[in-house]
């Protein structure tokens, strides 16, 4: 089975994380960056079904220069090898621009199955696999807590997933190609080892433009943006906190507010 | 720790880098918890395995990361400042596999990569109940016959004892005296290997340490590593690179010690402001760090001799010597910078205190250094 995995370089969410002053993008450049935590349980489970079904798990980013040490990261927990869509002009792109960039890479690969994580840290948007399913044409399994692939023998599979919602799960099929995001419900990812990490250097990277991918840049980028953050303020510092006295029914205050922040 | 590194090449950051990431996210959280439950981790051993960290300094071709000592090292000593009954494991799990790795056949190295990959876990079996110190007069004897040794004695102090899959044990094959001892590699299986009861140790829980009583355990032939009254060579020279293992794992304790002293002299106040600006303190303080730095330098300068191929011996004596001493007592100074909260266990430093003493006594103990020091003089 050919594989792909959507793999993003964000700021690492523990860290401090800001949108820059002059175009109130994210902040790349100072930010301390790392692999999208959701896309590492992604890769997992590429690497998991390729170690049951065989065939090649590709890593794919969109994303500037230094995503290429997310690249090697990502290669380094044992993908074969990696595209990573770099252009200048893609700085600022939107979720649509966006998917329209990954969509024409991802024809340069044709894969069976394409799996990301079902978020970004930093964007959060959680559309990027309907978009890309839509524009491929092809089935989109979201926000997957469990993955089964049947394979069919003509190198074909039906993909089966539990859909993660807040009150349980839904199943849902979908036979190849098709698009599946994952929760961190999925897995638990492997740790890169020394000699991944060796071997991540030798791997291919092919590195593709947008003339490459024959798409216009005025398509793409702040300008081509259907939507851009017009300003932005520092969240506000932190309130005290909700101080709860027992009067016989503290119990009852606890667990209202614990299900008025959805805890239960 | 914020410890500049000089290191001879990119992969070995990335390798110091993903060490960090490992004992950040699986050593740390747990090493407390598993001391005072004294708790072998032996899942987290393998975890290391594969990720490639028990078999560092050996050859790629049997599994390996043909990592010179330089680096290996300080791998160890970042282990050892999250948890250092696993760098101890780690370092003692590598020994284990030196004989084999250096002096065994083409047979035995067949075992190397799931050694070396952490599959099986590997002990030492030295010293003995009534003589450690002096090992050239251990007593526990094999007697060949045919295609077998038998094995009968006991074996004192040893580390994993209970967990490991497979023992490199010296005993005596010919005469008395050091040409009369040979290695052999036994399988924990063997029927008449029989490890006792845990002993109680005053630290490092988390890490098994009992006697082993060979009971007539039959060996097969082909298991003896090196020839025959080749022993006492193969254990000195596995002891002389496990010394710079203790020795990492003394600055790695070390630094732990400082750090957490120096943040929780930040943190405390008396008499109107935090202590680390009483100046008894700081100087305290700054003196540890010193210590630290330089028992670092020595383990690491004694690393690069071993590296280039030069006589290291009396150089790793004198790492162990000094850095197991530096641990000892700037651990007994943290748990200072701590007052009474030094002494209770809810912070670490009274765990590090007790933890550093072992470094003083195992892989030879410091008058033994001294003594090797001496005599090279
Ligand atoms: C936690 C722990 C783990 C260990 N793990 C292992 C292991 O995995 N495998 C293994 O084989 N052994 C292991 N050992 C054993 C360790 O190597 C011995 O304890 C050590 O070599 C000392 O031997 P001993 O205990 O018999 O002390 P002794 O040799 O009886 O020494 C007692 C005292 O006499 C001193 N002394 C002895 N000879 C001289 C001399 N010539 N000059 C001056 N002073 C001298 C010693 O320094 C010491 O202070 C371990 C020990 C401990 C505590």
């Amino acid at each position: 089975m050919n594989i792909v995995v959507l793999v993003k370089q964000v700021p690492d969410s523990g860290a401090e994380r800001n949108l820059r002053s002059d175009d109130n993008t994210v902040d790349r450049e100072s930010a301390t960056n790392v692999i999208n935590e959701m896309d590492e349980y992604a890769i997992e489970e590429a690497l998991r079904i390729q170690e049951a079904h065989g065939g090649e798990v590709t890593v794919l980013t969109m994303g500037p220069e230094r995503a290429g040490e997310s690249i090697r990261k990502a290669l380094s927990m044992g993908p074969d090898k990696a595209v990573h869509v770099v252009d200048d002009a893609l700085h600022g792109s939107d979720a649509l621009a966006t998917s329209k960039v990954l969509a024409a890479a991802l024809g340069t690969v044709n894969p069976d199955l394409i799996l990301c994580g079902a978020e970004s840290t930093d964007g959060r948007v959680q559309v990027m696999p309907h978009m890309l399913a839509e524009r491929m044409g092809i089935a989109a399994l979201t926000g997957a807590r469990k993955l089964t692939v049947d394979t069919n023998g003509a190198g074909g599979a039906t993909l089966t997933i539990e859909r993660q919602t807040e009150e349980g799960y839904e199943v849902v099929t979908a036979s190849t190609p098709a698009v599946v995001s994952v929760w961190d419900t999925i897995n638990e990812p492997r740790y890169p080892s020394f000699k991944g990490i060796m071997a991540a250097k030798k791997k291919p990277v092919t590195t593709l433009s947008l003339a490459d991918l024959g798409i216009p840049a005025a398509e793409v980028g702040l300008a081509g943006a259907y939507s851009a953050v017009v300003e932005h303020a520092k969240r506000p510092p932190r309130q005290g906190g909700t101080k709860v006295v027992d009067e016989g029914d503290g119990g009852v205050k606890l667990v209202e507010f614990l299900a008025s922040e959805k805890f239960v | 720790m914020g410890v500049e590194r000089l290191l001879p090449t990119e992969e070995a950051g990335q390798l110091l880098e993903l060490t960090r990431e490992l004992a950040d996210r699986e050593l740390a959280p747990r090493a407390a918890e598993y001391e005072q439950r004294g708790e072998f981790p032996r899942e987290l051993l393998r975890l290391l395995g594969r990720s490639g960290l028990l078999g560092l300094p050996y050859p790629e071709e049997y599994g390996g990361a043909g990592q010179p000592y330089e680096v290996y090292l300080q791998v160890l000593e970042e282990l050892a400042y999250r948890w250092l009954a696993v760098a101890e494991a780690v370092s003692v799990h590598t020994l284990s596999c030196h004989p084999v790795a250096k002096y065994g056949t083409e047979l035995q190295r067949k075992r190397l990569p799931e050694m070396l990959g952490g599959e099986l876990l590997g002990a030492i079996c030295l010293s003995e109940p009534q003589g450690g110190s002096d090992a050239a007069h251990l007593t526990t004897r094999a007697v060949r016959e045919g295609d077998y040794y038998t094995v009968s004695g006991t074996k004192a102090w040893i580390t994993h004892a209970g967990q490991a899959d497979f023992y490199s044990v010296f005993c005596r094959t010919g005469g008395p005296g050091a040409s009369g001892v040979s290695c052999l590699l036994v399988d924990a299986g063997t029927p008449g290997v029989l490890p006792q009861a845990r002993e109680r140790t005053m630290g490092l829980r988390s890490s098994p340490v009992a006697q082993i009583v060979f009971d007539d355990a039959r060996v097969p032939a082909d298991r003896l590593v090196g020839e025959e009254g080749r022993g006492f060579r193969i254990a000195m020279d596995a002891l002389d690179a496990g010394r710079l293992g203790i020795a990492a794992c003394a600055v790695g304790l070390a630094q732990a010690a400082l750090d957490y002293a120096t943040e929780y002299a930040r943190e405390r106040e008396q008499f109107g402001r935090p202590i680390i600006e009483f100046q008894g303190l700081s100087f305290l303080l700054a003196d540890m760090a010193t210590q630290v730095a330089a028992a670092r330098a020595l383990t690491l300068a004694a690393a690069r001799l071993k590296d280039a191929g030069r006589p290291f011996g009396v150089e790793a004596a004198k790492a162990k010597l000094f850095a197991s001493d530096v641990a000892m007592r700037v651990t007994t100074d943290a748990v200072q910078v701590l007052g009474g909260y030094g002494y209770v266990a809810d912070h670490p430093v009274e765990r590090y205190m007790r933890e550093a003493k072992a470094l003083q006594i195992v892989e030879g103990t410091n008058q033994i250094q001294r003594l090797v020091i001496s005599r090279a003089l």
